[in-house]
């Protein structure tokens, strides 16, 4: 497996560490129903069969935490991006 | 009589290159360019192996990879491999090999005795007998089984060869370097683009190296020599033979294993007995031929029957005659290709048995043809005497010979283009199943589409190669196809004969027969993923190459399907088997855990230091003072030095990590669960670090160097993992805080000075116009300072054993000088070095919790460390760790256990539980987390969680460690055993 990273290019998926799904929000500590939503930002997951978003480490290349786009039913890559925000921006 | 099936001239061999070889010991000789199975037939020898379970005599099948029957254990000792196709071992001088599977001797093998009892041997057998007592499975039947069944034996001994893992890059792939192959390298090659051309053989040309073909005005081996000179000349061309594809992974990626020296005894020095590559190919053309189908009738495993295009391959490629008197039994117009050969070489045929009525062909040289006829089955015994065949009017009749060549049509090697999920699809035109949705960037030419035809197959490459290398960019020049000689390749399939007499295999690897799949039919495992495990037909080595698609007709015949309905097992990776070692490349050993040395590691050494691996690193466990200082006493010694003088010990292997930015302290406050943000410059301060699911990950201290820089200090085990966490927070949670950071770990060098004394040894070393006085600079102090006249060192007065004590931390570099330097500095005032033991005993004294105890399912609450939880802020895993369970009273909580006598040896692990109470869950109290003896004691102590622990101080329960057989009374205690009031630090 091949996972483009947005700072060093295509690189085998052996050089990176998986952590899960991307795009999760960590909840307002100070929420009135915050512990559930807490439980909820840890343990509840899509897993969706088809296009996700998931979040990569390049552990062994750039160190950056970056947001892959792959279909989870042929593998397919279709994009990755640096995580934060920032980065993306300075990298544009 | 020496080689006596070899043809006098002719073949691919090189006669000026004689080799001597064994097989069970006795000595045979063939040449050059011989495989072992083409040297044994040259050597008339046809019995070469025992069946999987029945241990039926059985020879030579095929002359490829395919091969299921000719298996023998090749080599001897450490380098014996078992399992080895004699149809691909290449022979060389000296070569020894074995056959399998079989006792007392291969001629004379007990085992057949199975063949007898083969009622109680069918499909699902396992199942049903050995069902009862279930207790008799793993005691008695399945060794019996194993020893009854089976193929060769493993090796003894490391493996003294090695391996090497490699890496590759092209343009296009091409798998196989037959017909197709070829053409297609040529074509993308001539563009420019950088080509890979893989062939599992040693000598390109596929077919044509066994069958005598034309190809424009040149023989096919011409061609085939003419281009593969081309791509020789050719810069961008890799030609990898003995390469087997055995895999197609994600994204281009295909797996190689390269046989670098299979083909010698033993590797010359330094080189690898094998590489196995990652193939990184932009686009790739399977080219991986067919497979001939075998006929399945009675007794269509003796030795003697062979597939017809194998028996072509040894006559013309090897100039072997395998068998001199030939039935040739047929469902295709190239069983007829078969005759013409065998009879060039000198042989004779018997008959030519074709099973269609309706076969236009005729056949040549007065040979008998028998149209509309079938052989039910071979005579003979360790070789074919004789056939029956039954007549189109349905007389039989006996018919002598020693041979019989099978060809029933072909099955495209589809295997590759399955690794991605791709499903066969059945096509009734061909009678076989083509390659369905295939990989991204992957096609498929010649046979292995199921264009059979040499003018197919070229077109097919010329047109695929330069497709292929065209969607690249490249600009492929067309070529010409040119001219071939006629050929003729009808044929129908007959998928088995159904009149037969005795066993008809479909899988000769795994001995399943015709009878066994109806049987799996009739039991009602007809989904073919089902017959395939009941039966387990095509489950063997050879995946079932040879047996597929035979068992899946028999299967529709028997459930009245076509093979469209009943469908297909999918192939998995490896296409062949691939060695462990091989994948494992030279990540053995120390390659695969390297070791970490402390910047100390030489000194330690030369102080006699025991050392001991924790996670990759080396670290001095003890010091023993005499050869005979057991690591107890020794242990003792450290302590009673450090605590009453002084004593050093390497700390450089916990994470270090660099944090620099205005918004570190808020980052801090985020990720520990303490405050930091308030943390003055030249302050340390313990953090404890949790998970977002409210569990502590780690701890250590994290130091103010100045307003902007921190230095925070992790466990060692935990450093990575703490690294890429705090990554996480900042780049995912975080990323609009100022901050920067970087592991620097390896970069600095740190000892931490304990004991009375460690003030006293420290002014030696640190430049006098810094104060390290208690006042100037106190417990939990920290600052960038000089030593040893100038050199730069950071001091931190940190303190893990309890005493006072400093850690000082220089650049790597100087390690191994400030360690003789303090030692030096020590020796007045009586310094010892200190090991883990000594390290690990004063931290439990201590009360300190460490890797036992911060083992990812305890919360700061659990190990009383609830103080450390700032409630005025929300920290990583603060919500988590307060949810209701969390803080259930019943919930064990840290304690000290102190064994009511002091010299029980008391064991991480054990269970506590109540006087009397019965070993189980519910009374289930908690457990022993570390243990160490404490020499200030005098007694065995330990640290551990028990349910309401901190309410039953005082009282005694048991520590029971089934695992070791131990029970001991402990009372349970406060944590902290020695100085609870923490005076020693701060003196």
């Amino acid at each position: 497996m091949r996972i483009p990273c947005p700072f060093c290019g295509s690189r085998d998926s052996q050089e990176f560490s998986f952590l899960g799904q991307a795009g999760l929000k960590r909840p307002d500590p100070n929420a009135p129903d915050a512990q559930k939503q807490f439980h909820d930002y840890v343990h509840i997951r899509d897993n969706k069969a088809g296009v996700t978003k998931e979040l990569w480490l390049h552990a062994n290349g750039c160190r950056s935490w970056i947001t892959v786009t792959r279909n989870t039913l042929t593998h397919e890559i279709t994009g990755s991006e640096f995580a934060s925000p920032l980065t993306k921006e300075a990298a544009q | 009589m020496s080689q006596s099936h070899r043809l006098a001239k002719g073949g691919l061999i090189d006669r000026s290159k004689p080799l001597s070889f064994t097989f069970d010991g006795k000595t045979y000789k063939g040449y050059a360019g011989d495989t072992l199975a083409s040297a044994l037939l040259a050597n008339d020898v046809q019995l070469v192996a025992r069946s999987f379970k029945y241990h039926r005599p059985r020879g030579i099948l095929t002359a490829g990879s395919e091969e299921p029957n000719a298996l023998v254990g090749l080599r001897a000792g450490a380098r014996h491999e078992p399992n080895v196709r004699a149809t691909v071992a290449e022979l060389y001088d000296g070569l020894i090999a074995q056959s399998q599977n079989r006792w007392p001797s291969l001629a004379f093998d007990l085992g057949a005795v199975n063949s007898l009892l083969s009622p109680f041997f069918a499909a699902g057998f396992y199942y049903k007998t050995f069902m009862w007592p279930a207790s008799f499975w793993e005691k008695v039947y399945e060794p019996l089984i194993r020893r009854a069944a089976g193929l060769g034996k493993p090796p003894v001994g490391d493996d003294p060869d090695i391996y090497e893992k490699a890496f590759a890059h092209c343009d296009l792939l091409v798998i196989g370097a037959g017909s197709a192959g070829l053409a297609a390298a040529l074509a993308a090659a001539r563009s420019g683009a950088r080509v890979i051309l893989a062939d599992e053989g040693p000598m390109l040309g596929g077919r044509l190296l066994s069958d005598k073909r034309i190809i424009g005005n040149q023989s096919g081996l011409d061609w085939v020599k003419a281009t593969e000179a081309e791509l020789v000349s050719l810069p961008n061309v890799r030609i990898m033979p003995r390469t087997t594809i055995f895999g197609v992974y994600d994204h281009g990626v295909y797996g190689a294993l390269e046989r670098v020296n299979d083909h010698v005894a033993t590797p010359p020095a330094h080189e690898p007995r094998q590489r196995a590559y990652r193939i990184y190919a932009k686009r790739a053309v399977l080219a991986a031929g067919a497979i001939e189908r075998p006929h399945v009738f009675g007794n269509n495993d003796r030795p003697g029957v062979m597939l017809g295009s194998a028996m072509r391959t040894y006559i013309n490629r090897y100039a072997v005659v395998p068998t001199k008197r030939v039935a040739i039994f047929t469902s295709s117009d190239e069983g007829y290709a078969t005759a013409h050969d065998l009879i060039a070489a000198g042989a004779s045929v018997q008959a030519i048995i074709d099973t269609r009525a309706d076969a236009t062909i005729s056949a040549a040289h007065d040979i008998p043809h028998f149209k509309g006829a079938k052989i039910l089955r071979t005579l003979g015994n360790k070789q074919v005497q004789s056939v029956e065949i039954e007549l189109a009017d349905g007389s039989t009749r006996i018919l002598d010979c020693d041979g019989v060549a099978m060809s029933n049509g072909w099955n495209p090697a589809v295997h590759l283009t399955c690794h991605q999920g791709g499903r066969p699809v059945w096509d009734d035109k061909i009678n076989a199943f083509l390659p369905g949705n295939l990989p991204a960037g992957l096609s498929v030419a010649g046979a292995a589409q199921g264009h059979f035809g040499l003018k197919d197959t070229l077109a097919d490459g010329f047109r695929l190669g330069a497709s292929a290398v065209d969607d690249l960019g490249f600009k492929a020049p067309a070529i010409a196809m040119p001219d071939t000689d006629p050929e003729s390749l009808a044929h129908t399939p007959l998928w088995r004969v159904k009149t037969s007499k005795g066993k008809c295999f479909v899988d000769f690897q795994h001995d399943v027969t015709d009878t066994d799949i109806e049987l799996a039919n009739r039991e009602g495992f007809r989904s073919v993923e089902h017959m395939k495990r009941y039966t387990t037909l095509g489950m063997a080595t050879d995946q079932g190459k040879t047996s597929n698609i035979s068992g899946l007709a028999i299967l529709g015949e028997a459930s009245g399907r076509s093979m469209a309905e009943v469908g297909t097992t999918i192939f998995r990776p490896p296409y062949t088997p691939v060695a462990l070692g091989a994948l494992a490349g030279h990540h053995v050993h120390k390659g695969f855990r390297p070791t970490r040395l402390t910047p100390s590691h030489q000194w330690a050494e030369e102080q006699g230091a025991v050392f001991m691996e924790t996670g990759l690193w080396l670290r001095a466990q003890y010091f023993p003072k005499t050869k005979n200082e057991s690591w107890l006493d020794a242990m003792i010694r450290e302590v009673e030095i450090t605590r009453s003088k002084v004593g050093v010990c390497d700390v450089s292997t916990l994470g270090k990590i660099d944090l620099q930015g205005k918004d570190v302290g808020t980052f801090l406050d985020r990720v520990y669960t303490g405050t930091f943000s308030t943390l003055p410059v030249g302050k340390v301060r313990y953090g404890l670090m949790m998970r977002e699911d409210g569990f502590v990950q780690d701890d250590g201290t994290t130091a103010r160097l100045s307003e902007n820089r921190w230095l925070m200090t992790t466990t060692t085990a935990g450093a990575g993992k703490v690294m890429a966490h705090l990554e996480f927070c900042h780049q995912v949670l975080w990323p609009e805080l100022d901050i920067a950071f970087t592991s620097v770990t390896e970069q600095w060098a740190q000892y931490s000075i304990a004991g009375p004394h460690a003030r006293d040894v420290l002014k030696k070393l640190v430049d006098a116009r810094h104060d390290i006085s208690n006042e100037a600079f106190p417990y939990m102090a920290c600052g960038a300072i000089t030593i040893c006249n100038g050199i730069p060192a950071r001091l931190f007065r940190i303190s893990f054993s309890g005493e006072l004590a400093y850690e000082i931390g220089v650049p790597n570099r100087y390690g191994d000088a400030l360690i003789r330097a303090i030692m030096k500095a020590g020796e007045e005032f009586g310094i010892t070095p200190y090991g883990l033991e000594a390290l690990s005993t004063m931290r439990i004294e201590k009360g300190h919790v460490a890797g036992g105890e911060l083992n990812g399912q305890t919360t700061p609450r659990d190990l009383g460390l609830i103080k450390m939880v700032s409630q005025k802020k929300d920290c990583i895993g603060k919500h988590m760790s307060e949810r209701p369970a969390m803080l259930y009273p019943d919930r064990p909580i840290f304690v000290g256990l102190k064994p009511k006598n002091p010299k029980s040896k008391l064991t991480g692990g054990a269970h506590f539980l109540d006087k009397g109470a019965k070993p189980s869950l519910e009374n289930d109290l908690g457990h022993m987390m570390s243990v160490a003896y404490s020499p200030m004691l005098k007694s065995w102590i330990g640290l551990g969680i028990v349910k309401r622990g901190r309410e039953r101080i005082g009282d005694t329960i048991r520590a029971v460690d089934f695992v070791r057989g131990t029970e001991f009374e402990v009372e349970i205690c406060d944590p902290v055993f020695f100085d609870p009031q923490g005076e020693r630090l701060r003196g």
